[in-house]
């Protein structure tokens, strides 16, 4: 007879915490390496082709670099909302209303001020867009006990819609040839790369330091704390007097806001002026979900978990290309490895063992 | 104007079908206590597999066989992974999500755009169906529509009046109460998620054979997470999914019909989604203790547990 028990395991060293992550990755790994060999292609050519696609070639790794970006802002953002068990599906709708009113100022101001007075304040209007569209999920949530998951999801396909609507109609360029689209942006409002990159840096050292900044709050702070005990112990919170609206709007507010500077990035520092949903965000805000947990839900963590899953996207281009898979093909790659990321969190906090008797 | 009316109600419940049968399986997975946010991707899935093998092999009704099963064996995972590892319910049903979205895209790619020239006939009701105006809107239908129906009728019976849906039931309200009862709490969570993925298959079923008669990525265009609310706004309740789903089915209507009115087009395919939030907001209107939301809803069981 095989007797398999679990037992609770109480002291979680970070060493296996690393641990089962890598075993979870490789695990995910060999699965989508099944999923590809039915599709009749060569599993370790693929991976192989993903990996040096984007971490094996100096042109790859700035791409990487590139995509790290807005994974690592908005991952960050997600670590604060899902530590407070706020399910923040809506950072690509936040993202793309960042990326509004960035346009938005950027088109109108522009021409007028100079580069050190436009891109601050684009960051900051994107910050609002995203900020203002990450609140109303909040307050739908605390006032209306409204499940967030469906209203951010909800809103991603609003601000999709008012997002296209724009470029359609009254945003639509005059040297667009008619094609759906704003005007390039000025060239002030432009963001610098570095050259012969598309690393617009300025959001990438904004990145890194939101990262540091968020890991400080979320640790050293009362809000952080706060944050914390509405996901953990809500009840707990209501006796000590949290103040749950305030907690939410403000962790919203801080998520939404950092996915909306993550489309000042894309807008300004990429595409250089607004136009479909699908090519301003290549669903950053849902792969950085899987940024978030894979970084234990640390914003400091996002920083390596961002580039690794950017890696993925750059790598699932260059398979797309060579292999002639089709674009979902991350989403699988995605989806398998987010699976066993969260098995794997059953193995981290369960002992498993595993003897063998004679009846 | 006799036309206009027998047309509008005729799609108003070919749209409201789809989002009938998804809303039943989420109501007998959640009612099980596990939320399952992979009804979006499952219905992708069941889509293309219905259409591939429709297309391949002629027949409409064995497409819709594979789809039921490909949509009952990709939701083991979740079953596996919210049951067993008692992981997040949010995260794995996310994740469910984007693989199946993954897989069907994938497995798709050749078959984007064609277009499906096998037919599934109407089933016409005798007699009924000659009842002036809502006659030949109701009775004389895709088969779907009947299976939609009976299947939402049949599941308000298996949990209201069966003994199997009292387990469920209790087994969403006080897993630990109904396992010291001698049920397996376990399988019969298993049971509702693989059932409730086999209802997201069908709807996706519907989509690509019967509905749009193509397929091609992103033709669920969020019906999934629609169903997910109307989940809530069907108080867990699958006879009041039925006239939630219709309800629906008519605002994606709408849409078509006021388009000649000259409002943006990109407007009216927002009103799906912010009716959604509408329906939401007027269902958290109602007392909370009346909702009827399973409650252990997305809590993992933990077997010997004191």
């Amino acid at each position: 007879m095989i007797h398999i028990t679990s037992t609770d395991r109480y002291r979680i060293t970070r060493w296996r915490v690393v641990m089962t992550n890598i075993l979870s990755l490789a695990a995910g790994l060999v699965v989508i390496s099944f999923i590809f060999m039915i599709a009749g292609v060569n599993p370790l050519f693929a991976i192989s082709e993903i990996f040096q696609g984007s971490f094996g070639s100096v042109y790859g790794f700035k791409e990487t670099v590139t995509k790290a970006i807005p994974l690592i802002l908005i991952g960050a953002g997600l670590t604060l909302a899902f530590r407070a068990k706020f399910w923040n599906i809506g950072a690509e709708g936040q993202l793309l209303m960042g990326a509004i009113f960035a346009t938005w100022t950027g088109l109108t101001f522009g021409d007028t001020l100079p580069s050190w007075g436009i891109i601050p304040l684009m960051f900051a209007a994107g910050f609002l867009g995203g900020a203002l569209w990450g609140i109303i999920p909040a307050i739908l949530k605390i006032r209306y006990a409204i499940n967030e998951v469906i209203s951010t999801l909800m809103l991603n396909y609003i601000c999709a819609h008012i997002l296209t609507m724009l470029i359609v109609g009254p945003w639509k360029g005059g040297t667009r040839f008619g094609f759906p689209g704003t005007d390039t942006l000025p060239e002030a409002a432009i963001l610098s790369v570095i050259p012969g990159s598309r690393i617009h840096y300025v959001t990438l050292i904004l990145a890194l330091a939101c990262a540091a900044i968020l890991t400080m709050i979320i640790y050293w702070t009362r809000f952080g704390y706060e944050a914390r005990v509405v996901g953990e112990n809500p009840e707990a919170g209501k006796y000590a007097g949290i103040d749950f609206l305030k907690t939410t709007l403000i962790l919203m507010a801080i998520s939404g806001g950092l996915a909306g500077m993550a489309g000042v990035g894309e807008v300004a520092g990429i595409h250089q002026y607004l136009g479909y949903p699908d090519s301003m965000s290549s669903g950053y805000g849902f792969t950085a979900i899987i940024v978030a947990w894979l970084a234990k839900l640390n914003p400091l963590y996002t920083v390596i978990s961002g580039l690794f899953f950017a890696g993925i996207l750059v790598g699932g281009d260059a398979i797309q290309i060579s292999l002639g898979l089709p674009a979902a093909t991350v989403n699988i790659v995605n989806g398998t490895l987010l699976i066993f990321l969260i098995m794997g969190d059953y193995f981290l906090n369960h002992k498993i063992s595993i003897t063998f008797s004679t009846p | 104007m006799e036309e206009i009316i027998i047309s509008t109600l005729q799609r108003t419940l070919v749209a409201g079908t789809p989002l009938l049968l998804a809303t039943t399986g989420e109501i007998i997975c959640e009612r099980s206590g596990i939320l399952n946010l992979g009804v979006e991707g499952v219905m992708a899935l069941g889509a293309v597999t219905a259409f591939i093998v429709t297309m391949t092999t002629g027949s409409p009704w064995l497409g819709v066989l594979a789809a039921l099963i490909a949509g009952m064996v990709i939701s083991i995972i979740h079953a596996v992974a919210s049951v067993t590892l008692q992981a997040n319910q949010v995260v794995s049903g996310l994740a469910l999500t984007m693989l199946g979205l993954g897989l069907s895209g994938m497995v798709g790619k050749s078959y984007v755009g064609k277009p499906l020239t096998i037919k599934m006939e109407d089933v016409t009701i005798p007699f009924l169906s000659d009842i002036p105006f809502i006659g030949k809107a109701v009775f004389s239908q895709s088969p779907f529509f009947f299976l939609a129906v009976a299947l939402a009728l049949g599941a308000w019976f298996l949990l209201e009046r069966t003994r199997l849906g009292i387990q469920i039931r209790s087994t969403g309200e006080n897993p630990k109460a109904t396992e010291t009862q001698g049920v397996n709490v376990f399988l019969i969570r298993y049971l509702s998620v693989i059932i409730g993925g086999g209802f997201s298959a069908l709807a996706g079923a519907h989509l690509s054979i019967s509905y749009s008669k193509s397929w091609i990525e992103g033709m669920t265009a969020g019906r999934g997470w629609i169903a997910i609310a109307l989940t809530i706004f069907a108080l867990w309740n699958p006879g009041r999914a039925i006239w939630a789903a219709f309800l629906f089915g008519g605002i994606f209507v709408v849409q078509y019909l006021m388009q000649p009115l000259g409002i943006s087009p990109n407007f009216l395919a927002m009103l799906p989604y912010i009716a959604t939030l509408l329906i939401l907001l007027l269902i958290s209107l109602k007392d909370p203790r009346k909702l009827n939301a399973p409650a252990m809803l997305s809590t993992p069981y933990k077997r010997g547990e004191r």
